[in-house]
């Protein structure tokens, strides 16, 4: 008996990135510091994600992470699992490592400032990306880091020329120009724009906006504003204490805020139309990542705290379709 | 529950950092040590420093000599303990002065600046165009060679390393956003000076401190050995390595002990400078 | 650039006139008296006089100073008092070898101590590094003399490998030279580890990493150029000193060089030759610090624009 065949069709957007569990700590004299706990993210083909939380959630940790690029001692990778391609980059060795970064993942870092090598030329050490995952001649490497300096609207003229020549929002320029150059599948933003003037910052993000559709660049974008989310991401990752408590499209994010952290990250922004006579940030400050506390992480300052909170920590439930909430309020159990 | 970080005095903090040096600890025992022995010399040394007994010399350690006679005679054992007490006064003293008058040049240098500035710094580039070695010698010489003399002689060539160090700081230290918050809130500029200037500006002066006297003590050995420090018959240990010169022939260990005594000295304020430093610089931590 | 060249040289010159008149002044209040020493205990007092009279001693201390400088200008930096030969032809008869000696140890010690520190901070937390930290605080704590004495006594006293002293033959450069290099060594050893262990902190180090660049070329690429250009004021600095210190060294090792004719003629009160000596190696010493700042420039981009802008500044009347 054949059966009425249901042929289901959705867009199946690969997924770039799969993080799963990864649990990242650093080990210093005084105290291990649990940086990372239990992460779990996706990224999709062509997505931008927003990596959002305040300074100290991990989110820079989960992003080195990725290209194993911590300072090994004292940090360590203690699990998880990270798929780039269906392979886990866990498992693969420094040599092949080496091959994907820069190449196939590529990464910026916050300050433009001090992320160039001083004493060595800009167009050089764009050059030098290219040519090490190309076999190429010099002369063709060099004419390919001129046509990215060009790309990020610097004059190739300039490219003999040295960081400390060029302004911030320039190098921020160059660093780009070097992280695409390879034409990386997956890249890495630290909080790029955060060292930069709010002009600038503009029209850095719009540049990378045009670049990343036009070269078709999955993103994950780390930053602590959420401006420069509304304006770029599609999804939003909200970190708190190496977790991530909140996930979901950026409407899910900024329209039907979920997780007591999130909703306090809106409130304390200032509002031009409001006539509150104080700003309201969330009380408290981040738990002291050598000594975690039991159940939610979130549980000390959160405003809904139940006592259940203080002593399990929440599962994750999907509020909505693509959704995720870490927090007893809408289940976790 | 998590609670707030404790806070914690620079002084007992920076004793903590350090007590985790193992090797700063035993120099800062050490060096401890090596002034008792100065300051007990004539209770400890079983014979005076001058005593001779031409018919025992240059023997072998034995009973009567723990550590064997010299040319003339006299016991190696108390010479060296004796010897603590001129290698640290022309470690420590020629330090100190070449540290206060370095300090007080460099801190009105660099508080005051313009010409006041200018002027000195001036001065300093004709001070320091002399290797420092030559000066130490050329007003060793000058002066007429004695201890005090070349304690003189070791400070004078020391001063402008503290003075620049100093000036250094403070220029630093002037420009900090933090002294500018200090003024903003109307702090009164005694108080900067005080509570923000001298506290950062003494870090590198201390750790700089500590480490010339390792290099006091060897030039002043070696300003012995050449004769023109500590002169006959004062027990000094570059000039007991001068004395053995002419024996290493049939004597080689004689030059020995004494030298062995300048390196663990100087070694133990090198590794006590080291180790300050690491305390004091927060940043120099990994 | 070249402004800033001449700028220095002609900086140099108030420097040596106050160096000379420091020395002239130091001399003055020497409690010696070379026309005694020369005079010797037999002459009467009217000979005695008369030797100052031709020693020029009983002139002020202006006219001193200017004959001084007057003289210097024409290369004539007087006779010895002792051994009444012209200062200046001795001076350079017995300055290469105290030159060669300086670079000689300096050369061995850039040799030994560069790649020790680099290795020292690319292998931080282990063994190796404690050993070599250890090594180099040994070194530095040792005094170069007796270090100097405990090497002839094993290579030449002992085993007769190497000479005892004199330089007539090339192994007689071997001690001297190791003597000295080894505490030069452990200095730069250990400014090259402390230099390289904050390069590697620093962000374009990650940098090149996230680039997918190897660890080698990481740090022979990246890394230990930067961390190179502090450590060469280091050497410039510490060859300067070695012309200094190089004078025990001679008297050690009987090496006919300026360390051992300086300190000859300290002893001696012999003025011409100390004024002529601490004038000369304080000159050349200012003149090794101007070619290590020059060479400085060169390297370091962000300081070679400075002098490049200044320059422009300069031109276009800003």
């Amino acid at each position: 008996m054949i059966r009425g065949l249901r042929i289901e069709v959705h867009e199946v957007a690969e997924n770039i990135l799969e993080i799963k569990d990864l649990v990242v700590k650093y080990h210093t004299d005084d105290a291990v510091i649990h940086a990372v706990n239990g992460v779990n993210l996706t990224v999709k083909k062509g997505e931008t994600i927003g990596l959002v939380g305040e300074t100290g959630a991990g989110k820079t940790t989960i992003a080195r992470s990725i290209l194993r690029i911590l300072q090994t001692p004292p940090a360590k990778i203690w699990g998880g699992e990270i798929i780039f391609k269906d392979e886990d980059i866990m498992q693969k060795t420094e040599k092949e490592m080496r091959k994907i970064r820069g190449n196939q993942i590529a990464m910026i870092f916050q300050d433009p400032m001090t992320a160039l090598n001083p004493i060595e030329r800009v167009g050089f050490q764009i050059a030098e990306a290219i040519g090490l995952h190309n076999k190429i001649s010099r002369a063709e490497a060099e004419r390919r880091a001129c046509d990215m300096l060009e790309m990020v609207g610097i004059p190739m003229e300039r490219y003999n020329e040295y960081p400390h020549q060029f302004s911030g929002g320039m190098k921020q320029r160059v660093v780009i120009a070097m992280a695409l150059a390879c034409n990386p599948e997956l890249l890495l933003a630290d909080e790029p724009t955060t060292a930069l003037d709010v002009t600038i910052q503009a029209q850095v993000l719009e540049m990378m906006q045009s670049l990343k559709e036009k070269l078709g660049t999955s993103v994950i974008l780390i930053t602590h504003d959420l401006g420069v989310v509304a304006q770029t991401c599609d999804s939003v990752a909200v970190v708190y204490a190496g977790e991530i408590v909140e996930y979901g499209t950026a409407e899910h994010i900024f329209d039907h805020t979920a997780h007591p952290y999130t909703i306090g990250l809106f409130n304390s922004l200032p509002k031009l139309d409001s006539t509150e006579p104080r700003l309201k940030p969330i009380k408290g400050l981040m738990p002291d990542p050598t000594n975690l506390p039991k159940g939610c992480s979130f549980c000390e300052r959160c405003p809904e705290a139940m006592e259940k909170c203080a002593e399990k920590s929440p599962g994750v439930t999907e509020v909505a379709p693509g959704h995720f909430v870490k927090c007893f309020l809408v289940g976790g159990e | 529950m998590s609670k707030p970080a404790k806070k914690k005095s620079g002084l007992s903090e920076t004793w903590r950092q350090l007590k985790k040096n193992k090797a700063a600890v035993v120099s800062l025992f050490i060096i401890i040590a090596v002034a008792l022995v100065a300051i007990f010399a004539p209770f400890l040394a079983p014979y005076p420093y001058d005593e001779q007994n031409t018919k025992r010399a240059l023997e072998p350690p034995s009973e009567d000599y723990l550590l064997g006679t010299d040319r003339l005679g006299r016991d190696i054992l108390s010479r060296l303990i004796y010897g603590t007490r001129q290698s640290l006064q022309m470690g420590v003293v020629a330090t100190v002065i070449a540290a206060v008058v370095g300090v007080i040049i460099g801190a009105v240098a660099g508080y005051y600046g313009g010409w006041v500035d200018n002027l000195l710094m001036r001065l300093l580039d004709i001070y320091q165009s002399i290797p420092m070695f030559l000066l130490c010698v050329t007003l060793a010489a000058v002066l007429g060679p004695s201890l005090r003399n070349a304690v003189i002689a070791i400070g004078i060539s020391m001063v402008p390393g503290f003075a620049r160090l100093m000036r250094a700081s403070i220029l630093t230290v002037r420009e900090m956003e933090y002294v500018e918050a200090a003024k903003s809130i109307n702090a009164s500029n005694a108080r900067i000076i005080y509570k923000h200037i001298i506290p950062n500006a003494i870090a590198p002066t201390i750790v700089s401190l500590t480490m010339s006297i390792g290099g006091s003590v060897m030039a002043g050995a070696g300003l012995s050995f050449i004769g023109l420090g500590v002169q006959p018959p004062m027990a000094e240990w570059g000039a007991m390595i001068s004395d053995a010169r002419n024996y290493m022939r049939a004597h080689g260990t004689l030059a020995l002990y004494p030298g062995i005594c300048i390196m663990i000295t100087v070694l133990a304020f090198n590794l006590l400078g080291d180790g300050l430093r690491d305390a004091l610089d927060p940043r120099l931590k990994n | 650039m070249g402004r800033y060249i001449g700028k220095r040289l002609l900086l140099m010159i108030p420097i040596l006139l106050g160096i000379s008149l420091i020395v002239l002044v130091l001399i003055d209040i020497t409690p010696g008296d070379p026309a005694r020493i020369i005079a010797g205990s037999t002459a009467t007092e009217e000979e005695y006089e008369q030797i100052r009279e031709d020693l020029g001693l009983n002139d002020p201390l202006i006219v001193r100073y200017t004959r001084f400088i007057a003289n210097s200008l024409r290369g004539d930096l007087g006779k010895s008092f002792i051994t009444k030969r012209a200062v200046w032809p001795d001076m350079m008869a017995r300055f290469p070898y105290t030159l060669l000696l300086a670079v000689l140890s300096t050369v061995l010690s850039i040799i030994i101590g560069i790649p020790l520190g680099v290795y020292a901070a690319t292998n931080q937390y282990s063994w190796k590094d404690n050993l070599a930290i250890i090594a180099s605080l040994f070194c530095v704590s040792m005094p170069a003399f007796w270090f100097a004495l405990l090497l002839i006594q094993f290579f030449a006293v002992k085993h007769r490998i190497l000479p005892m002293a004199g330089i007539e033959q090339w192994q007689g450069w071997v001690l001297p030279v190791v003597s000295l290099a080894l505490g030069y060594a452990s200095i730069i050893s250990r400014q090259m580890r402390s230099n390289m262990l904050e390069v590697i902190r620093q962000d374009y180090i990650i940098t090149a990493r996230a680039k997918g660049l190897s660890e080698h070329k990481v740090l022979y690429r990246h890394a230990l150029k930067n961390a190179l250009i502090p450590v060469i004021m280091t050497v410039g600095t510490m060859f300067g000193m070695s012309l200094g210190g190089a004078l025990i060294a001679e008297v050690i090792f009987s090496i006919p060089g300026l360390g051992n004719y300086t300190l000859t003629g300290l002893v001696n009160r012999d003025y011409p030759v100390i004024q002529g000596s601490v004038l000369f190696l304080s000159a050349l010493f200012s003149i090794v610090i101007l070619l290590i700042d020059i060479v400085f420039a060169f390297i370091d981009p962000r300081i070679r624009s400075q002098y490049v802008r200044a320059k422009r500044r300069v031109r276009e009347g800003t």
